[in-house]
């Protein structure tokens, strides 16, 4: 199946384009900056990543990592100022959304490339009915009729499983349950078949249960298309099961990136080691989890050389002095630390 | 809903009778015979007076004449003036003339106001926000007297552009008392609607609307604004029933004859039959001004609704 090949029902002809080479969204070095009354916060300081047709990356972090405003870059919604992208490129077909203007950045917006948010709640229009709010995308980006954009919303609905979708139709964002309130917010972004679904964080505010399945119904509608899916989380567990590779960040950086099976076996970073050491399992019989020592580090004052260092166990001096590259561990594998070959054979 | 409303104007009858019980005693409060008034200088007989008195109840204690009064009211009667008149006729004389003061100021409100507030929102910490924030200060500071006797002066007797007095000139003499009777609000409104979508354009589903593609025009005027004027429109709604008994100062200024006017007079001749009834009728705008508020707003925003 090409790249392009989407699904019949919600994609216009008009989207194919001709295939490029290289990967569909592709990220590179890029750097996102705060410039606030305090002093400037090194939100996103040089990440890279790329993610193919059918793939799903998870970018893994704790809260100020960086993940979401990575995220918000290559939707273009950093507001500016404060916010200012430094250096970089965000490369969509191999066309680099950063140099486009504002009107042809909305036009991938939605259509190409398409976010779910964290809090269905507040990030869905409390003034307008459900319907109404995703029979908009069909309205604007093609016209449609009221009639035909009513009923193509309705069939969105059906999609992400809404039971009785015609009816409530008419229902507005606070009359939903948390997790259809989700679902809305993804039949929303995926109204107009977009090759690329960010989701920042989109089971975080659900219960367990609705968090399981918010993600089987993302990996049911990416495995109906050939979508890519950019997923952010801070939770190793939520990843685990649908993600193809991991990216792990920290302190605006990526510390670590991998295929998700061999990461969790034999993670090369110590960063990612603790946080796989700090979730619960059936299989444990420790007395007690183990923390990461110390908190993350405050984005104004980054730790010199590995921004890890003060919270390392293996750490030595030059952790302090040297930046750690991404160093290429095997093929697919990129570790930042100085000493991913220690922590690599600590498994075996 | 219904049931809402039916609660509501149940809440309505206590603060009725309170608030009219309170204008009534504040006016037979005032010292002096009203008759003697009527009279002025001139003799008047024992008789004429004893007459008088009886067929106003003024003998009565306040109680009573409130309950006389009262039952006259829920037939429609507000009672006669001192002369004989009938106040619903004076009341029909005066409403209307109030009623289109209030209404261009009210549309003032609206059109410079929330311009000024959107534009200030829009382009936050610029030279046009500045103005805003400082001409609205401005306005607030200056007591109603002072802008509107101000301005009669410059561009009334200075300038020439509008009428001094009167309302000889059809709607065109309502411009400027208006203006001066809507700026307090206009400042308000102005404030209102900045703050509101300041706070709206920071919201998360601004950002969803944003990240669906909809152009910047769609995104503030279809999903920001629409909430941001919830609060406005709340506040333009009450101050309508403010913008009619509030124009004693400004009927005075520009002697329009409205009931602000007549209500000065009629204080000033203790014809306290006159002042009750206005202030009466003005008591009922103001209560079903606050229902359809109050009622609107649950149209405005569907988070609200009324059991």
């Amino acid at each position: 199946m090409p790249a392009t090949e989407m699904l019949p029902s919600s994609t216009p002809t008009t989207k194919r384009r001709p295939d490029h080479e290289g990967p569909l969204l592709e990220v590179e070095d890029l750097a996102v900056e705060f410039r606030t009354r305090d002093g400037v916060v090194h939100a996103v300081d040089g990440v890279s990543y790329h993610v193919d047709a059918g793939e799903t990356l998870a970018i893994l972090g704790e809260s100020g990592s960086g993940k979401s405003v990575g995220a918000q870059a290559v939707m273009g919604l950093i507001d500016s100022p404060p916010g200012h992208i430094t250096r970089g490129s965000i490369r969509y077909r191999g066309k680099d959304l950063l140099g486009l203007d504002e009107g042809a950045r909305q036009r991938v917006r939605g259509r190409d490339i398409a976010m779910v948010f964290q809090d269905a709640l507040s990030s869905l229009n409390p003034v307008f009915t459900v319907g109404d709010q995703i029979a908009e995308m069909y309205r604007v980006h093609e016209g449609a009729s009221r009639a035909d954009a009513r009923r193509r919303a309705i069939d969105m609905m059906d999609r992400v499983h809404i039971p009785a979708a015609t009816s409530r139709f008419d229902d507005y964002p606070h009359q939903f349950s948390g997790g259809m309130r989700q679902r809305i917010m993804i039949a929303m972004a995926l109204s107009l078949g977009p090759d690329v679904l960010i989701a920042d964080e989109p089971t975080t505010a659900l219960d367990v249960t609705v968090q399981a399945q918010i993600m089987d119904l993302l990996a049911e509608l990416q495995r109906e298309s050939t979508m890519a899916l950019v997923l952010i989380t801070h939770d190793l567990g939520v990843v685990a099961d649908v993600a193809d590779r991991i990216a792990v960040m920290y302190a605006g950086r990526i510390v670590e990136h991998g295929p998700v099976i061999e990461l969790y076996e034999r993670p090369a970073h110590p960063y990612t080691q603790g946080l796989i050491d700090s979730i619960p399992r059936m299989d444990d019989d420790r007395e007690e989890l183990v923390p990461i020592a110390g908190a993350p580090p405050n984005l104004m004052k980054v730790p010199s050389g590995c921004s890890f260092h003060p919270r390392c166990p293996i750490a030595r001096d030059e952790c302090a002095t040297d930046e750690p590259p991404l160093y290429a561990v095997w093929s697919g594998r990129e570790s930042a630390c100085h000493f991913w070959e220690e922590v690599v054979s600590s498994h075996d | 809903m219904g049931r809402y409303t039916a609660r509501r104007l149940l809440q309505m009858l206590p603060v009725f009778i309170g608030t009219t019980f309170l204008i009534f005693a504040l006016v037979f409060a005032i010292p002096g015979d009203p008759i003697r008034a009527l009279a002025g200088d001139r003799p008047i007989s024992p008789s004429t007076v004893a007459t008088l008195r009886e067929e106003y109840n003024l003998d009565d204690p306040l109680v009573v004449q409130y309950g006389k009064y009262m039952a006259g009211l829920v037939q429609g009667d507000f009672g006669k003036d001192y002369n004989g008149r009938e106040v619903v006729d004076i009341m029909a004389h005066r409403f209307p003339v109030t009623i289109r003061l209030a209404l261009v100021a009210f549309i003032f409100e609206i059109l410079i106001g929330l311009v000024a507030g959107v534009v200030a929102a829009l382009r936050r910490r610029s030279y046009l926000d500045t103005l805003v924030l400082v001409t609205t200060t401005a306005i607030v500071s200056i007591p109603t007297f002072v802008l509107g006797f101000t301005l009669q002066l410059l561009l009334g007797v200075k300038l020439g552009w509008f009428p001094i007095a009167g309302i000889s000139q059809g709607w065109y003499s309502y411009l400027l008392p208006g203006f001066v009777l809507g700026a307090l609000s206009l400042a308000y409104v102005a404030r209102l609607t900045r703050t509101s979508l300041v706070e709206n354009l920071r919201a998360d589903y601004v950002r969803t609307a944003t990240s669906k593609g909809l152009s910047r025009k769609r995104v503030v005027g279809r999903h920001a604004l629409r909430n941001s004027l919830i609060p406005v429109v709340t506040y333009l709604g009450i101050d309508l029933g403010a913008l009619m008994g509030g124009a004693i100062v400004t009927e005075g200024i520009f002697n329009l004859p409205g009931i602000g006017q007549q209500v000065f007079l009629s204080v000033r001749a203790q014809e306290g039959p006159v002042v009750v009834g206005i202030v009466t009728a003005l008591v009922l705008v103001f209560i079903f001004a606050n229902l359809a508020v109050d009622l609107l707003y649950g149209v405005l925003d569907p988070r609200i609704r009324y059991e």
